[in-house]
């Protein structure tokens, strides 16, 4: 395949496609809310209406507005519905032809759509996942020619330098100093591994990526590869995504046989292929070292570092370790230049974050939106507040690795550093919002529970501190616990957080360092109950 | 072959550079508490008993893993690691089942001498008590799982020594055990040869020959370190 062939691809693509398109979200939200009949009801009518020529029923990914699903978008008319039921489709047909509809429309100018900025997503929705013309179509896989004809590896790596764009797997480490650590390894045997193992509760967006635009990611990925000088990909999918893994296996086999993937890609010396993993759902395999053994076929423990991927990975050699959406953000920046990307975001956090809102919101969903939005603006605005009049008691972020960042934070623009502060962390992009009715104490006691049976075992902290930590939460949640075992929390949380091998250990006890930072008067209230209970039959716990 | 210099606990050490703190620690005669540890076969760094201070550093770093370099000042026995040190065998007196009066490796046994060193004399965790099995079905050998810190020395030596890999682990977090084979009783587990080092590497009593009783288990760790060296420098006298 040369660029003259991409384009006519992409020209014959757009020529095919009919002047109205019906697209359903068939990703595993809208899905799992019965899309999939939805789809099949519009196709139904679209046949009747004898209006083949005119409309064609396509599957999209992610349209975002997850929470009231099943999605169907009608193009270019500009329309949106939600909460589809195959009944609606006859009327989403009819409106085709200017009558009024029944199923509900979502207005166009709610914040929580306006406010986005879809870069990462910015074909969700609006293609066909399973068919890489409707990719092309929309300029994919151009970037890969221009960074393989027109850049060299090192200009690549100078560009995603430029761009800022900082790791979104959770730790923010700078991708383009990544990169330029693998790339200047000695020349040999490299790897590029797609980190899709998402493994946080409550955390989608890597799923939604992969479902809605997989190869976006391949892109990404074979950029990276000639960025670094290798030629073999992996990307670690965790089985519970069923549907992203067929999708990326589609994309996959369609980019070989499109020339896109394979040896001497677009007529040039580079060769790339990828190949996928399938992980068995631990979230301890998320951590690189961990996900490398893994992949090599071990046990997935992680092992102390240094040696880091960059130099030791996969089978020893040279492996650059990104998570999906920091590959899902290298196409527009080879696309649109550094400078593009950099002007978006704070100053140290660059570009959109992708989030998933979900717990006590009115409108929960994706959202993807710059660097430096407040949480304020997400939750309240974007997001609807608190259903029934409630009132937010707290964000969390970072799921069993983060804390929680309270109300009289909500203005804290949502960026690496400032996270951090509070004391929490941008993590991979989940984002909980909990309401005056929550406890606390209960919250922080749920992800120890998370983190004790996640905990690999190999070192003593975690696999034993864990353990006790979960216990002493429960006696306060109980209302059995003292002053002393207050004392005795603080001391374990510091001691395993100090002490552990890896980062599940390390930042197991955030929760409720988090919550004893915003919310210490719960556990003392607790403590209190308990003492004045003791002799008077036990109470339940509010909810 | 270049040598590093350093300080650890304000003593001045001068050692090859491709050394560990650990060994750097050894070599000067200063006590550095081990558990995963065992000379000869690999590192995992898993006990956390052995981390230090490093002036400029935020984090604690295992020593026996961590090379030595240039000018790096060492701190062994600060207050906090003493605390941390403490923990760590606590926790692992409230994990398991570890009774030691009536257990082949009192006075013996290099959980109880941790304990001593880091001055752990009762643990502040409510022990746990599980539930664990005892194999006996190895003719010469017993394994019980009650006494278990899960260090992994057998595995490794097994493994890297003997060239065995009997043992493995299984399951994860606190349900963590000590496999064999295909998770089959040791006795029918046909790639053991009954060497013994299994035996000789654990630091407790969990691995133990039949027929001792309390207080009676030996160890030949020098059995251990002849064969390494052995194989590496070729010397083949003990
Ligand atoms: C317990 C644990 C779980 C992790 N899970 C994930 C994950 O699911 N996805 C991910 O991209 N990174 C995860 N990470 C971070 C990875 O170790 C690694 O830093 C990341 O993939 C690097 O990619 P980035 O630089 O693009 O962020 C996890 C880390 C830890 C300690
Ligand atoms: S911190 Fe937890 S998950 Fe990480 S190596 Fe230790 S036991 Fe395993
Ligand atoms: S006796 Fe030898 S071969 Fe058998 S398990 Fe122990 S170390 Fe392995
Ligand atoms: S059996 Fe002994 S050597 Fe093996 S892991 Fe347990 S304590 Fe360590
Ligand atoms: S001896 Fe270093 S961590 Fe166990």
């Amino acid at each position: 395949m040369d660029v003259s062939e991409l384009q006519s691809m992409a020209k014959q693509e757009r020529d095919r496609q009919k002047p109205h398109r019906i697209l359903c979200c068939t990703a595993a939200g809208c899905l799992s809310s019965g899309a999939a009949k939805v789809k099949a009801r519009l196709e139904e009518e679209v046949n009747i209406a004898g209006l083949t020529q005119a409309a064609e029923v396509c599957s999209v990914g992610c349209l975002r507005f997850c929470g009231h699903g099943p999605l169907v978008a009608v193009v270019p008319d500009g329309l949106l519905y939600e909460q589809v039921t195959p009944e609606n489709a006859l009327s989403i047909i009819t409106a085709l032809q200017g009558k009024a509809t029944e199923a509900i429309l979502t207005d166009p100018h709610h914040p929580f759509l306006t406010h986005q900025m879809p870069i990462v997503l910015e074909n969700s929705g609006k293609i066909n996942p399973e068919r890489i013309e409707e990719y092309i179509a929309v300029g994919g896989y151009q970037s890969l020619h221009q960074a393989l004809l027109e850049m060299t590896p090192a200009d690549v790596v100078t560009e995603i330098s430029r761009s800022g764009l900082r790791g979104r797997g959770g730790g923010g480490y700078p991708t383009g100093l990544k990169w330029a650590t693998v790339a200047k390894m000695p020349t040999g045997q490299k790897y590029v591994v797609c980190n899709a193992d998402e493994g946080d509760p409550g955390a989608f967006m890597d799923r939604s990526v992969l479902e809605s635009d997989p190869h976006r990611v391949l892109e990404g990925m074979a950029i990276a590869g000639y960025a670094i000088g290798a030629h073999h990909g992996f990307i670690y999918v965790r089985a519970e995504y069923p549907l992203a893994i067929q999708h990326l296996q589609t994309a996959i086999h369609q980019a070989k046989h499109y020339g896109l993937l394979g040896s001497q890609i677009f007529d040039s010396p580079f060769d790339f292929k990828i190949d996928i993993r399938i992980g068995a759902g631990a979230f301890v395999c998320g951590e690189e070292t961990a996900l490398i053994h893994s992949i090599e076929g071990g046990r997935g423990t992680p092992r102390p570092r240094p040696p880091y991927p960059a130099e030791a990975g996969l089978w020893q050699c040279p492996t650059l370790i990104n998570n999906v959406e920091t590959f899902a953000n290298i196409v527009p920046i080879i696309r649109q230049g550094a400078d593009w990307y950099a002007s978006i975001g704070t100053e140290k956090s660059k570009g959109t974050k992708v989030f998933a809102l979900t717990g006590k919101v009115n409108h929960a969903g994706l959202i993807e939106v710059p660097m430096g939005t407040t949480v304020r603006q997400i939750v309240e605005v974007m997001g609807g507040g608190v259903p029934d009049g409630g009132t937010v008691k707290s964000v969390q972020t970072g799921g069993p690795s983060g804390g929680c960042i309270p109300a009289a934070e909500l203005d804290t623009p949502v960026d690496y550093e400032s996270l951090l502060k509070l004391g929490t962390m941008m993590g991979s992009g989940g984002m909980i919002v909990m309401d005056d009715q929550t406890n606390m104490v209960q919250i922080a006691q749920f992800y120890m529970d998370f983190c004790r049976s996640e905990s690999c075992g190999k070192c003593i902290p975690c696999r034993a501190g864990t353990v006790q930590l979960h216990q002493l939460l429960s006696k306060f949640v109980n209302r059995e616990a003292t002053l002393a075992d207050l004392e005795h929390l603080e001391a374990l949380c510091h001691m395993v957080q100090n002490t552990s091998l890896c980062g599940l250990g390390i930042s197991a006890p955030n929760p409720v360092l988090s919550t004893l930072r915003y919310f210490r008067q719960e556990y003392l209230d607790l403590i209190d109950q308990g003492q004045k209970s003791l002799h008077q039959p036990r109470v339940e716990l509010g909810r | 072959m270049s040598v590093r210099t350093l300080t650890i606990d304000g003593v001045d050490v001068a050692i090859a550079a491709d050394q560990t703190i650990l060994q750097a620690a050894r070599s000067a005669g200063i006590p550095i508490p081990t558990l995963c540890h065992l000379d000869g076969v690999s590192e995992v760094a898993a006990c956390r008993l052995c981390l230090v201070e490093i002036t400029g550093m935020q984090k604690l770093v295992p020593a026996c893993v961590t090379r030595v370099a240039e000018g790096m000042e060492v701190q062994t026995q600060t207050p906090k690691l003493q605390d941390y040190r403490r923990m760590v065998v606590e926790l692992l007196f409230s994990e398991g089942n570890h009774v030691c009066a009536i257990c082949v490796a009192n006075g013996n046994c290099d959980l109880q001498d941790a304990a001593i060193e880091v001055g752990m004399d009762h643990t502040r965790f409510p022990y746990q008590f599980p539930d664990r099995p005892v194999d006996i079905s190895h003719p010469q050998f017993g394994m019980d799982h009650n006494r278990c810190i899960l260090c992994t020395r057998c595995v490794r030596v097994c493994d890297e020594i003997e060239g065995a890999h009997v043992w493995d682990v299984a399951q994860r977090g606190a349900n963590c055990y000590i496999v064999s084979g295909m998770n089959q009783p040791w006795g029918a587990v046909s790639a053991c040869t009954s060497c013994g080092k299994c035996v000789d590497a654990c630091p407790t009593g969990a691995i133990f020959r039949k027929g001792e009783t309390t207080g009676e288990k030996e160890r030949d760790r020098a059995k251990l370190n002849f064969l390494v060296t052995a194989r590496e420098k070729k010397e083949w006298t003990r």
